[in-house]
């Protein structure tokens, strides 16, 4: 009961034009994530859909219904905030209780929900706290503790976990996803960082300039991008891009190459190269190299592997994992 | 940006406000206007029709007038000057550190909140009085004969009392201002040699610009209308200014014409002084 | 302070401080002395300052003389009910200016439309008036005049940019009282002439001048600007991501107000509130020209010894004292309030 449909939508901002024709669709109970470089306009997708922002043109659709010109208040959706955007004034309790005071519910039947919300998140030692008495990841939850409690049509997250450091951010990564697979909501994720898109999203969408590069499974995005951008945003580290001469030879204007496609070899391969810095992480090896004629790659190699600054090696990309790429940066005749 | 939804609510909240200020900018200004050119005395009510420039011709034909409005000017002028001066000195002075020194802050800035009628009855009768007055004993002390302050110079007695009420504004402005200054500047002045005096002229001064600004046009806005501390001293006939001017013509006189001719052209005039002020000062705005 | 400056700086900056400080107070400090002596012992300061006995008679005097309650309680009621009608008008206003800002007027008629509209009108008035003999002799004549000047005024206003909208506010502020002064005391007085044979209804029926009904809604407007762009300022501190939340979770216009943003812009209400009472509480002009006796606040009661019978420095110092200490003590505390509002938030 949470499919979201967005039909030729436009946004423009004055004669600034962030979101071209969008069309898509969300299935009902899917986990989607808008992923792409900062201004590319995943905030403003997520913000229409929300209700926060009026399109300029097209049509927005929850479950078949035409939203387009409902207020936010109206459209059955919760939205996770990066800044969390708590009621500082509240506690814990009042801010979930909030949206259920809002759709008047009795006394009980919100105390009952608060209090199953709370379990879920395990909120239940801070309940009667304020907000500034909270970390990070408690306020975290007590966001999505509020989101959760609404029984929304889906879930919208803006960024919500940019505000996190390292290690919480892996933790809180895996409760999402694990309030998904128990809640079967939709939800509709947006993040800057394409490991948190990779690692969560049942489907992912590419964004660049407010232009949906591709729409896809993680896998499909991975193994069949269908543009150079798609093609250097997924995967970590990037992908290596050989133009000119080289790609010729494969027949393309340029070709792509993943680094943990290409394999290394002291004594014989088909690009020399010389070793500019070496990143040992245990379990891999970054190579950081000068190829000749070629320019700089990045080239993955086991970890145990010993080699140091100023080592020649030999390079040889996978022939089955070359991706060509014409002028226009389009993937041509996917392997 | 807003949603239209939400633009729309806005608009409706914003009526009853701008509603309301527009009945009282545009509703009393209009029929001032009406007054002007009309010929109205209250002793005589009967007596109405068109009265053409009249009503101008002897306002400003009144032996006051000129006198008025000389007098309105200088007292602007001269408490501008008086509490910029005087203010930015106190500013410096609270700026540094001393003993006590927040006691001396409550005290510099406690005169603005002396309501007018009080501050212009105690500065006539307590302190300023040619016989029991303060002012008469301390010139008794030295050996002067008292001087009757509001009878020999009332427009400047007028003036001490409005710069003393008015004088805490701007030290306070001013002194907030001052705290804003990044420490570190005056670190690197330091450290480039520079001597106090230069570091006033070069630094502090240029940063308090826009606030001296700021408290001209705060003060001239309020200081053009001065009204209690003439009328409650009641030297009105020897240094009123261009608003007790179109009091009296209407308390005294009874000339509802005349006086609304006077009030148009005190508009006029503050209409011109902020015009003046903001073409002077303009770039150091924030508006 | 990044350095210890020397002690004998130290000194000499106290001692220049606390002389000036001293200065600067002291006419307050000397009505207090004023005000605990008595009335003779008043006019023989300050050479018998120690010498003469400390009363606290005056202060019953004044009160038993001239019912001093009463004024306390006019000024009282004229601060809080206008404080609170501005804040019904301002709290909307300012909710809109800082979170639906408009950039462009939406107006699509320029500024010279504008005033040519509006000097027509002013015109077409002027051409009626002068056919009459200058009289306005109807009600609906009267009404129609003047709307024709408000309306296109008002319209012109509400379809400003905000920036634009916030300046005009502003000077509204600056209208010297003088250009008011003449309509308002008429209107007040029951006045007739403008507002006699109405035919519909008679002005003099209805009772402003000296009256409540009249001082609050006049001190309501004339604090408007200060008000609303005090709270715009406060307002504008708030998240908007808060606003939003609260949207996304249901809630209206009305549950947005009162609910979330009224709770988190309390101290920024209050410091409004506060620099609102202390300058209603010393407002002159009009105190002065429209009370007399039932509305008459503290201002006007003060300057009734302006002209009395026979000695009352000390009368007139226990009253001063009683009319100052409540606003010259929130006045300590409201410092950074007296600043933001009284610069129109152009220094913080």
């Amino acid at each position: 009961m949470g499919s979201i449909t967005l039909d030729h939508v436009n946004k423009s901002f004055g004669v600034h034009q962030v979101i071209p024709d969008a069309s898509l669709e969300v299935a009902d109970g899917e986990f989607v994530v808008f992923v792409g470089p900062s201004g590319c306009g995943k905030s403003t997708l997520l913000r229409l859909i929300a209700g926060l922002e009026d399109v300029t043109s097209g049509v927005i659709r929850l479950n078949g219904e035409d939203v387009t010109e409902k207020g936010p208040a109206h459209r059955g959706l919760a939205m996770v905030f990066q800044s969390y955007a708590l009621y500082p004034h509240m506690s814990v309790r009042d801010n979930i209780a909030f949206p259920l005071k809002m759709a008047k519910l009795d006394k009980a039947a919100i105390d009952g929900k608060v209090a199953e919300a709370a379990r879920i998140l395990n909120l239940n030692d801070y309940l009667d706290r304020k907000p500034r008495a909270l970390s990070g990841g408690q306020r975290q939850r007590v966001a999505i503790g509020r989101a959760i409690v609404r029984e929304p049509k889906a879930f919208l997250f803006d960024e919500p976990l940019s505000n996190l450091d390292a290690a919480l951010r892996v933790n809180m990564r895996l409760e999402i996803t694990e309030l998904h697979q128990q809640l079967k909501t939709t939800m509709v994720y947006v993040t800057h960082d394409q490991v948190e898109a990779m690692t969560m999203a049942d489907r992912i969408v590419v964004l660049n300039a407010g232009n949906i590069e591709q729409f896809g499974t993680p896998m499909e995005l991975y193994r069949n991008p269908a543009n150079r951008f798609v093609a250097g945003f997924i995967g970590s580290p990037k992908m290596n891009f050989v133009d000119g001469a080289e790609a010729q030879k494969h027949g393309a204007f340029a070709i792509g190459v993943r680094p943990e496609h290409i394999s290394v070899s002291t004594t014989e391969g088909l690009w020399k190269a010389k070793v500019t810095v070496a990143e040992h992480l245990g379990s891999d090896t970054f190579l950081h190299v000068a190829v000749d004629g070629l320019g700089t790659m990045t080239v993955r190699a086991e970890g145990e592997k010993l080699l140091n600054h100023g080592d020649p090696i030999w390079l040889t990309p996978d022939p089955a994992r070359i991706y060509r790429f014409d002028k226009d940066g389009r993937a041509v005749a996917a392997h | 940006m807003a949603t239209k939804q939400a633009q729309t609510i806005a608009k409706w909240a914003l009526i009853p406000s701008v509603a309301t200020l527009a009945a009282w900018a545009f509703i009393p200004l209009a029929l001032t206007f009406y007054f002007a050119f009309l010929r109205y005395n209250l002793q005589d009510p009967d007596n109405t029709g068109w009265a053409g420039l009249s009503n101008f011709y002897y306002f400003f034909k009144d032996p006051f007038f000129l006198k008025d409005l000389i007098n309105t000017l200088m007292l602007v002028v001269g408490v501008i000057v008086t509490t910029v001066v005087g203010g930015t000195f106190l500013a410096l002075l609270l700026d540094q550190p001393f003993w006590g020194r927040g006691i001396v802050r409550l005290m510099v800035i406690s005169p603005f909140f002396i309501m007018p009628t009080v501050s212009s009855l105690v500065w006539k009768n307590l302190i300023m009085h040619p016989v029991f007055g303060l002012f008469a004993e301390i010139q008794r002390v030295f050996g002067f004969a008292p001087l009757d302050w509001f009878g020999r110079l009332p427009l400047f007695s007028v003036g001490v009392i409005v710069s003393w009420q008015w004088l805490p504004y701007a030290s306070l402005i001013l002194l907030t201002a001052l705290q804003s200054l990044d420490e570190e500047q005056k670190d690197a002045a330091s450290m480039d040699g520079a001597n106090p005096l230069n570091y006033f002229r070069f630094i502090v001064l240029p940063h308090l610009a826009r606030p001296i600004t700021v408290v001209i046009l705060i003060e001239t806005i309020f200081i053009l209308n001065v009204f209690a501390e003439i009328k409650v001293t009641s030297v009105g006939g020897f240094a009123g200014n261009l608003t007790y001017l179109v009091f009296s013509q209407l308390n005294d006189a009874n000339d509802v014409g005349m006086a609304a001719a006077g009030g148009l052209v005190a508009v006029v005039l503050a209409n011109f002084v902020s015009a003046f002020l903001v073409r002077l000062v303009g770039r150091n705005l924030e508006n | 302070m990044a350095r210890r400056q020397s002690t004998r700086r130290t000194l000499l900056l106290t001692l220049l401080g606390w002389t000036l400080g001293i200065l600067l107070f002291f006419p307050i400090f000397w009505t207090l002395v004023a005000s605990l002596k008595t009335e003779s012992d008043a006019y023989t300061l300050p050479q018998n300052f120690l010498t003469t006995p400390w009363t606290l008679e005056n202060f019953g005097i004044v009160q038993e003389r001239s019912d001093y309650v009463r004024y306390v309680v006019n000024t009282g009621l004229i601060v809080i009910l206008s404080t609170a009608l501005a804040l019904v008008l301002a709290v909307p206003a300012a909710w809109s200016l800082a979170f639906a800002p408009v950039d462009k007027p939406t107006s699509r008629l320029n500024g010279w439309t504008w005033l040519a509209i509006m000097l027509s009108a002013a015109g077409a008035c002027f051409i009626v008036l002068y056919v009459n003999d200058w009289k306005v002799s109807n009600f609906f004549i009267g009404l129609a005049l003047l709307l024709l000047v408000v309306i296109p005024a008002t319209i012109w206003v509400w379809t400003r940019n905000t920036p634009g909208t916030l300046l005009w506010m502003l000077s509204t502020k600056m209208m010297p009282p003088a250009g008011a002064l003449i309509p308002i005391y008429l209107i007040f007085n029951r006045n007739g002439l403008v507002f006699r044979d109405w035919g519909v209804f008679d002005l003099r029926e209805f009772n402003l001048m000296d009256s409540l009904w009249g001082m609050v809604p006049l001190m309501t407007m004339l604090n408007l600007p200060i008000f609303i762009w005090m709270l715009f300022t406060y307002f504008k501190e708030i998240p908007l991501a808060i606003l939003e939340a609260a949207r996304m979770d249901g809630a209206l216009f009305w549950n947005e107000l009162t609910r979330v943003l009224m709770p988190m812009a309390l101290p920024g209400i209050a410091s409004t509130c506060l620099l609102n009472l202390i300058l209603t509480w010393n407002e002159a002009f009009w105190s002065l020209n429209l009370t007399n006796k039932y509305a008459a606040p503290l201002s006007f009661f003060i300057s009734e010894y302006s002209s009395p019978e026979g000695q009352f420095w000390a009368k007139l110092s226990a009253a001063s004292v009683m009319a100052i200490t409540p606003i010259l003590i929130i006045g300590w505390f409201s410092q950074k309030q007296l600043v933001r509002g009284l610069t129109f938030g152009a220094v913080k």
